[in-house]
C-alpha cells in the first residue's frame, strides 16, 4: 500500500509541475495582456515613477529575461504563495483568491456529495429493477439532466424562485450576512444559500452517474460470484448489497477523475448566474479583461484540486479493491 | 455434525425431478430449455447429465436451486421434491424462490459449484470471508469456529498451508486452487446433494483429474450425492454412476455409466460414444456427428435429433418418441426401440 | 441476471434463424437501431435540425436575422391562430398585429396583442433578401404575411430582431461546431490512440503522459483560457474554426484512451497475429486489420461527444468567451437572458435554450441507441 501510494504520489508531482507550465503558457498566451497595457501606459507617461515602476515590474516578472527564467521566477513564487498581481484590481492576486478557492471546494465537495447520495440509490433501484416504470422514468429523466446546461437550469430556477415565492436566490449569504463575521446565523443562512448551486451543479453530474451505476450494477448482477452468492442461500438483499453493489462501485470511484472536472466546471459557470463569491465570476472576468495572472492563478488552482481529487480517489480505489492494493 | 451422522441407509432418494419444464420468454420466442425431464437422485449416488452445450443441463441445475433469471426463465410445469436427510418432502417448485425456505434448501442442503473458477468468487472479500460467511449463514456457530471449520474444509479439498491462505482474496489463487475453493464452499455446511456444472471443464487437463479424484474421496467421505453436469463422456466415466443423456431440452438415454458404455442405445448416445477419443480404441476412426444442434427457436417437430440421426424413419419426423425401459434402469426414447 | 441463458446462445457456426444469418454485421447493427425508438426520433430532429438550421436556415426564417426594427423592439411572441375573437374558424392560420404604447413608468416601449389588425399567413413569400446556401441570392421565405403586418412567432430580442430567425442562424453555428469539432476529435483521438496502442514503449508514455495532463484541466475554464487568448482581430469564420478546434483540443483524450484499449485488444487477437506473421506492414495492420474493428466504437464515441462539445460552445458564448457577435449561435442568444430581471419582463428569451436541450437531448439518444446496436453487450 504504501509502495503504491508513494508511486501515486511521484506521479501526481509530476503532472502538477507540468499543469504549472501549461498554466504559465496560459498566462503568457493573450498578445497585448494588462501587463503589456499596463507597462505601455506607464512608457508613455515618461516620468521618472513611470520609469521606477517599469523597472519594479521588469524585475519582478522578470521581463527582460528569456521565458524559462520566467517561468522559473514565477513558479518558485507561486509555491511561496505569490501568485503575481491583478492589474485590474490593482491588488495581489493571492488577496483576491483565497477565499473564492475556498468557497469553490465547498460548493464542489458539496454538489459531489449531493451527486453521489442521489445517484447511487437510483441507480442501484433502476438496475434491479431494470425495464420497469420507475426505471425507464429514472433513465429518462437523466437524460434530460444530461441534456440542460446547468447554467439554463440556474437560470430558470432562479426565475420560478422569484416568480413564485418573491425571493430572489443568488450569493451564498443573505445580504445582511454578506460582510458580517462568522455566526452561528451566518451559517444557517449560508445553508440556506448553498444547496441551490449545490443542486445545480451536481444534477448533470447526477444524471451521468444514475446512468454509470446502473450499467455497472447490472453487468455486475449478472457476474458469477453473484450467482454463487445466492446459491449460498444469501437474502436477496444481502446478495445485491455485500456482493454487488460493493463491487459496483469502483467504476464510479475511478469515474470520480471524470465527473470532478465536470463538476468544477459547472461550478463556474453556475456562479456567474447564481453571483456566487467562488472562482467563476472572477476568473470569466479576469479572462474578459486579460488580467492573466489572476486568471492563470485560478486555473492552475482548478487543475491542482482535480489532480489531488484523482489522488484521493485513486487510495479510495486501493483501499475498496484488494486487486489493486496488491497490484 | 460428524460426517458419520449422516451415513443413513442406502437408497434413499434424495430428490425427485418429475416432467420438468422450464422456458425462456425472448423477444425471439419461447425456448424450451427443459422439455419434459424426469429423474431421480438417491443418497451418495453420483448422476451423470451429459449432452451437448445448449442442451439444457445447466438450466435443469438452475431449476433446482431456483436461481433461474425470473421472470425470463421460469419452470412452467413439473414437479422438484427434495426430502431432507431429516424426514419430511419439500416441492421445491412451488416455493416462493426468494423465501426462508428455499434459502436454507440453497446452500445447506443443495449446494452448487460453477463452470468458470475465475468468476465464480468475489474479488474483493477473502476465500475466507467468502466460506465463513456461507457457514455462519446455515448453522449457528461464532466466527471462531466457522472459521475454523473452513480452514478443516480447505485442508479437505487439498489446499496447502490453508491457514494463511483462507486470508488471501481471490485474484491471489489459481484457476484451480479457485475451483478447489469454490468445492470447499459448497462442502462446509455438509450439504446431502451437491450440484458440480462443468466443474473442470475450464481447467488444465492435469488438475482436472486431481480436483475430479478428490471430489470423488470427499463424496464417498460426506455420504453425499453428486449431479454432475459435462459434455465431457471421460469425466463421466471417471465419476458417474449413472448417466442422464439431454438433447435439446429432452431426456433421451438414462442408464448406468457401464450400461451405457457397453450398449448405448440412442443413436445420439452411440455418436457421441463415437465421437471421444478412447484407449485401447486405437485404429478406429473419431466421427463427429453430422449437422448440427437446432436452433432453440425453431424446434423440427417429432424427435429433435431426426434431422442428424443416420436411422431416422418418417414416423421420427412426426412423433415425439415415448421412453420405454430396454432393460432394467436403462431408458431410451427413441422409436428404433418400440 | 443474463448470464444463465449463456447456454441458450447457440455457437457461432449455428445460425438462430435463416433469415438473420445471412445479414451483415452493419445490417444487423442497423436493425438493432431501428428498434430503439427514442434513438430513432432523436435522429429524425437531428436531421430535420440540420435541414432546417444548417443547410437551409434563409428559407425557413421569415426574416433576416440581423435586420433591427426600432418599431418592435422587445415584441412578445405572436402566435398563429385559427379561431378569431368572435370564435369564427379559419383554414388559413393567422396573427394578431401590435399597438405599441410608451411606458410613461419605465420609459420603455409595451407590445400588446391588437385583435383588430389580423394578418393572414402565406407560405412561400416574397420577404428579405438572403443567400441560399451563402451564395445564391433568394428573397422567397417559406412563410410569411403581408406588410405592414408582421410575424415574430418567438418575439423580438432589444433591438427587434426576429428571434425565430435568429435561433435558426444561431443553430447553424452551434450545430455546425459541434460537427467539426468532432471531426478534429476522431482524427486526433484515432490517430493518437492508434499510435499510443499499437507501438506502446516511450511514445505510448508522452501520450498517455499528455491525455493526463489535459484531463488535469477542468473542460470548461480551459477552453476559456484558450479562446480568450485567440486574437480579438480574427475574422468570425477563423475564429469559429478556432474555436472548434479548442473544444477538440482537450476531447479527443477520452477517444484517445478508448482507441488505444481497443487496438491493445485486437493486437493480440489471432487475425493480427497471423497478418503480423505474414509480414504484413504495420500501416496495414493498423488500417486492414484494427481500426475498421474499432470503427463502430469510435463512431458511437465521437456520436456522445457531440452534445458535450455543443454544450460547451453554448457555455462559452454564454460567457462572453466563445462566438462573438454579430455572428449568433444559441450560447450567443442566451446572452440576452443572463439577468433574471430580463427574463422575468422577456421570458421568450430562453426559447434559444430549449433549442439547445431539443438538440443535445436528440444527440444523446442517437449516440446511446447506436451504442446499444453496435454492441448490445456493453452498457
Amino acid at each position: 500500500m504504501a509502495a503504491f501510494i508513494s508511486r501515486r504520489l511521484i506521479s501526481m508531482l509530476i503532472t502538477l509541475a507540468l499543469v504549472s507550465v501549461v498554466g504559465f503558457i496560459v498566462i503568457n498566451l493573450p498578445p497585448g495582456s494588462y501587463l503589456d497595457v499596463y507597462r505601455a501606459q506607464l512608457m508613455v507617461l515618461g516620468t521618472s515613477t513611470a520609469d521606477q515602476q517599469i523597472k519594479a515590474l521588469e524585475q519582478r516578472y522578470a521581463l527582460d529575461r528569456p521565458l524559462y527564467y520566467q517561468y522559473f521566477k514565477w513558479i518558485t513564487g507561486f509555491v511561496r504563495g505569490d501568485f503575481g498581481r491583478s492589474f485590474q484590481y490593482n491588488r495581489e492576486v493571492s488577496e483576491l483568491v483565497w477565499a473564492r478557492i475556498g468557497f469553490t471546494v465547498v460548493v464542489s465537495l458539496c454538489s459531489l456529495i449531493f451527486s453521489w447520495a442521489v445517484a447511487i440509490p437510483i441507480g442501484i433501484y433502476s438496475a434491479t429493477h431494470k425495464y420497469s416504470g420507475a426505471d425507464n422514468l429514472f433513465t429518462f429523466l437523466s437524460f434530460i439532466g444530461l441534456s440542460i446546461p446547468s447554467f439554463l437550469i440556474a437560470l430558470v430556477l432562479m426565475v420560478i424562485s422569484s416568480r413564485v415565492f418573491g425571493v430572489s436566490v443568488g450569493g451564498l449569504f443573505s445580504r445582511a450576512y454578506e460582510h458580517a463575521p462568522w455566526s452561528w446565523a451566518k451559517f444557517v443562512d449560508f445553508l440556506q444559500h448553498l444547496w441551490i448551486p449545490v443542486v445545480v451543479v451536481g444534477l448533470a453530474d447526477t444524471a451521468g452517474l444514475v446512468r454509470v451505476m446502473r450499467g455497472n450494477l447490472s453487468d455486475i448482477l449478472s457476474m458469477q460470484y453473484v450467482q454463487t452468492a445466492r446459491a449460498k442461500g444469501l437474502p436477496e438483499r444481502v446478495v445485491i448489497y455485500k456482493h454487488a453493489v460493493r463491487n459496483a462501485l469502483h467504476p464510479l470511484i475511478m469515474n470520480l477523475g471524470m465527473s470532478l472536472p465536470g463538476i468544477i466546471s459547472g461550478s463556474t459557470v453556475v456562479s456567474i448566474v447564481l453571483s456566487l463569491p467562488t472562482c467563476g465570476p472572477l476568473y470569466f472576468n479576469a479572462l474578459r479583461s486579460q488580467d492573466m495572472f489572476l486568471a492563470g492563478t485560478f486555473l492552475v488552482f482548478m487543475a491542482i484540486m482535480l489532480v489531488i481529487g484523482n489522488f484521493l480517489a485513486d487510495i479510495a480505489l486501493a483501499l475498496v479493491d484488494p486487486r489493486i492494493r496488491y497490484e | 455434525m460428524a460426517v458419520e451422522q449422516r451415513e443413513l441407509a442406502a437408497n434413499e432418494v434424495l430428490l425427485e425431478v418429475e416432467g420438468l419444464h422450464t422456458q425462456f420468454f425472448t423477444e425471439q420466442g419461447v425456448v424450451k430449455a427443459v422439455d419434459g425431464v424426469s429423474f431421480t437422485i438417491e443418497k451418495g449416488k453420483v448422476l451423470g447429465i451429459v449432452g451437448e452445450s445448449g442442451c439444457g443441463k445447466s438450466i435443469t441445475a438452475l431449476s433446482i436451486m431456483r436461481l433461474l433469471p425470473e421472470p425470463r426463465g421460469r419452470i412452467v410445469s413439473g414437479t422438484i421434491t427434495f426430502h431432507p436427510p431429516d424426514g419430511g418432502s419439500v416441492n421445491i417448485t412451488k416455493l416462493d424462490r426468494h423465501s426462508a425456505e428455499m434459502r436454507s434448501i440453497r446452500g445447506q442442503h443443495i449446494a452448487m459449484i460453477f463452470q468458470e473458477p475465475m468468476t465464480s468468487l468475489n474479488p474483493v472479500y477473502t476465500v475466507g470471508d467468502q466460506i465463513i460467511e456461507a457457514i455462519q449463514l446455515h448453522q449457528n456457530v461464532d466466527k471462531e469456529a466457522a472459521r475454523q471449520r473452513a480452514i478443516e474444509v480447505l485442508h479437505q479439498v487439498d489446499i496447502p498451508d490453508p491457514e494463511r491462505r483462507i486470508n488471501e482474496y481471490p485474484h491471489q489463487m489459481s484457476g484451480g486452487q479457485r475451483q478447489r475453493v469454490m468445492i470447499a464452499m459448497a462442502l462446509s455446511c455438509y450439504p446431502s446433494i451437491l450440484i458440480a456444472d462443468e466443474p473442470t471443464t475450464a481447467l488444465d487437463v492435469t488438475i482436472q483429474a486431481k480436483i475430479l479424484r478428490n471430489m470423488r474421496r470427499l463424496q464417498q467421505q460426506y455420504g453425499m450425492a453428486i449431479i454432475l453436469i459435462t459434455h465431457d463422456l471421460g469425466v463421466i466415466g471417471q465419476m458417474a454412476d449413472d448417466v442422464l443423456v439431454m438433447y435439446v431440452g429432452r431426456k433421451v438415454e438414462q442408464a448406468s455409466v457401464r450400461q451405457l458404455f457397453l450398449n448405448p442405445l440412442h443413436p445420439y448416445t452411440q455418436g457421441l460414444l463415437r465421437s471421444i477419443p478412447l484407449i485401447g480404441l486405437r485404429g478406429k476412426k473419431l466421427q463427429p456427428i453430422a449437422g448440427s444442434v437446432p436452433s432453440p427457436y425453431n424446434l423440427p417437430e417429432g424427435c429433435c435429433f431426426a434431422p442428424r440421426c443416420p436411422q431416422a424413419m418418417p414416423k421420427c419426423r412426426q412423433e415425439v418418441p415415448i421412453e420405454a425401459e430396454v432393460e432394467p434402469g436403462h431408458f431410451v426414447a427413441c422409436w428404433l426401440y418400440k | 441476471m443474463a448470464d444463465i441463458a449463456v447456454n441458450l446462445e447457440p455457437s457461432p457456426q449455428v445460425p438462430i434463424d435463416q433469415d438473420r444469418s445471412s445479414l451483415t454485421q452493419w445490417q444487423l447493427t442497423w436493425r438493432r437501431f431501428l428498434r430503439n425508438r427514442l434513438a430513432v426520433a432523436g435522429g429524425i430532429i437531428l436531421i430535420i435540425f440540420y435541414v432546417v438550421m444548417v443547410i437551409f436556415p434563409g428559407f425557413f426564417s421569415p426574416y433576416s436575422h440581423v435586420v433591427q426594427r426600432e418599431d418592435f423592439m422587445s415584441a412578445p411572441p405572436q402566435l398563429p391562430r385559427w379561431v378569431d375573437e368572435n370564435g369564427t374558424f379559419h383554414w388559413r392560420p393567422f396573427v394578431y398585429g401590435f399597438t405599441t404604447e410608451l411606458d410613461m413608468e419605465k420609459f420603455e416601449w409595451v407590445h400588446t396583442i391588437d385583435t383588430s389588425q389580423k394578418y393572414p399567413i402565406y407560405f412561400i413569400v416574397r420577404g428579405e433578401l438572403y443567400r441560399l446556401l451563402g451564395f445564391i441570392p433568394c428573397e422567397i421565405h417559406i412563410f410569411g404575411v403581408e406588410p405592414p403586418g408582421t410575424f415574430f412567432l418567438f418575439g423580438t430580442d432589444e433591438l427587434g430582431r426576429d428571434l425565430f430567425s435568429r435561433i435558426l442562424h444561431g443553430g447553424q453555428v452551434s450545430l455546425t461546431v459541434g460537427l467539426v469539432g468532432v471531426i478534429l476529435t476522431i482524427i486526433l483521438g484515432s490517430v493518437m490512440g492508434t499510435i499510443s496502442g499499437y507501438y506502446g514503449g516511450i511514445i505510448d508514455n508522452l501520450i498517455q503522459r499528455l491525455v493526463e495532463l489535459l484531463m488535469s484541466f477542468p473542460d470548461i475554464p480551459l477552453w476559456a483560457a484558450l479562446s480568450a487568448a485567440l486574437p480579438p482581430e480574427w475574422s468570425p469564420a477563423k475564429r469559429f474554426f478556432a474555436i472548434s478546434a479548442i473544444l477538440s483540443l482537450r476531447n479527443w483524450t477520452g477517444l484517445a484512451r478508448q482507441v488505444r484499449a481497443k487496438i491493445l485488444a485486437y493486437r493480440e487477437e489471432d487475425y493480427a497475429l497471423a497478418a503480423q506473421a505474414m509480414g504484413a506492414s504495420d500501416r496495414r495492420i493498423i488500417l486492414v486489420h484494427l481500426l475498421p474493428n474499432a470503427a463502430s466504437h469510435i463512431i458511437v464515441v465521437a456520436t456522445l461527444s457531440i452534445p458535450g462539445m455543443i454544450l460547451a460552445e453554448t457555455a462559452l458564448s454564454f460567457l462572453g468567451l466563445g462566438i462573438q457577435p454579430p455572428v449568433v449561435s444559441w450560447g450567443v442568444l442566451l446572452q440576452h437572458a443572463q439577468e433574471v430581471a430580463v427574463v422575468l419582463d422577456r421570458p421568450w428569451l430562453l426559447l434559444p435554450g430549449v433549442f439547445v436541450v431539443l438538440a443535445v437531448l436528440s444527440f444523446n439518444f442517437l449516440g446511446d441507441g447506436l451504442r446499444d446496436a453496435a454492441d448490445p453487450y456493453s452498457n
